[in-house]
């Protein structure tokens, strides 16, 4: 079982990403490099959180093009494990892996703290050690997070359970206050119809030790081991 | 360049689409009604390129801008885009 974690210019949480797979849920890891059209054998891609291409144009509009993403489309399209955080999700968004755009933050500042989401699904790659609704604190660092998709498209979400995270207040309710970004329906994370591919705004690779204030991350990974050892087996 | 070819200068303006929340045209709207600047009634922000390109011809100087257009430099899912070609 193997993790890939791809280094964009300007990718800044690829190390935080690589830190949790080898050290925390002490798994193989290795780093990908954007030029390269290699996967080197990874059975998960991880797309970093940071500032791919400065965020110009739009956040991960460029970095879509990269060599990379070629073979990360490809793998993905054959049910391949692909998850992204913060620009990363933002990347997969504009790739076209998943449906809709982000939005400037309602606030039009960049918000960096702990939030809450509420696990909607449990029947995923990446949420399959969480109860139906368990809330996990994990934070979020991001200027362009607020989810938009069309009214259709929302209601695609919903009736194929592709909505996975929302933000909620620590009781685990749905509620407005908790929002950080102003994202449509609350929404934190998606995955496509496959189920495959995730997107999520906030950093679980930011929180699975004791001494960061959160080891709640640590429950998407150990998600995606747990659905790698079922397939393995 | 050889004889044929053209320069083709062009802008592209970029804009969310409508119905689409702009936080920032709203939040300088609200800048402006607290300056004291009455009957603002709405503010779209957006964004322009101004392109320079050769082509033969202007049909395909027109299909190439707005393949470009559609592939990078506006998100179909958020924004539109509208081509000028300059004199």
């Amino acid at each position: 079982m193997k993790f890939g974690v791809i280094i964009f210019p300007g990718s800044n949480c690829d190390f935080d990403a690589y830190q949790m797979i080898r050290s925390v849920i002490k798994k193989e890891v290795e780093f990908l490099w954007h030029q390269d059209e290699d996967l080197r054998g990874s059975d998960c891609v991880i797309l970093p959180g940071g500032f791919s291409y400065g965020d110009y144009l739009r956040t991960g509009a460029i970095a879509r093009f990269a060599p990379i993403m070629k073979k990360v489309y490809q793998f993905a399209r054959e049910g391949g494990l692909v998850i992204g955080i913060c620009n990363g999700f933002q990347i997969l968004l504009e790739t076209g892996l998943l449906p809709g755009a982000m939005l400037r933050n309602t606030s039009l500042r960049f918000v960096c703290k702990y939030v809450y989401i509420r696990a909607e699904e449990t029947d995923t790659p990446y949420s399959n050690v969480c109860q139906k609704y368990q809330v996990l604190k994990i934070p979020v660092a991001h200027t362009d997070g607020n989810y938009y998709i069309s009214e259709k498209g929302l209601a695609k979400l919903k009736d194929n359970n592709q909505i996975i995270f929302r933000y909620c207040n620590p009781q685990g309710n749905i509620d407005a206050a908790f929002n950080p970004n102003g994202a449509l329906y609350n929404i934190a994370g998606i995955c496509n119809l496959k189920g495959n591919v995730l997107g999520m705004m906030p950093h679980p690779e930011r929180c699975g030790e004791k001494i960061l204030g959160s080891e709640d991350g640590r429950y998407v990974f150990e998600s995606i081991v747990n659905y790698l050892k079922g397939r393995e087996d | 360049m050889s004889k044929k070819e053209k320069t083709n200068r062009t802008v592209v303006y970029v804009r969310l689409k409508e119905g689409v929340l702009d936080p920032q045209g709203t939040t300088i709207k609200r800048a402006l009604d607290d300056m004291g600047y009455k009957g603002i009634e709405e503010i779209r922000s957006g964004k322009f390129f101004e392109i320079s390109f050769t082509t033969e011809n202007k049909k395909e100087a027109s299909r190439l801008i707005h393949e470009i257009s559609d592939k990078l430099l506006a998100n179909p899912v958020i924004e539109d885009f509208k081509v000028e070609f300059m004199k």
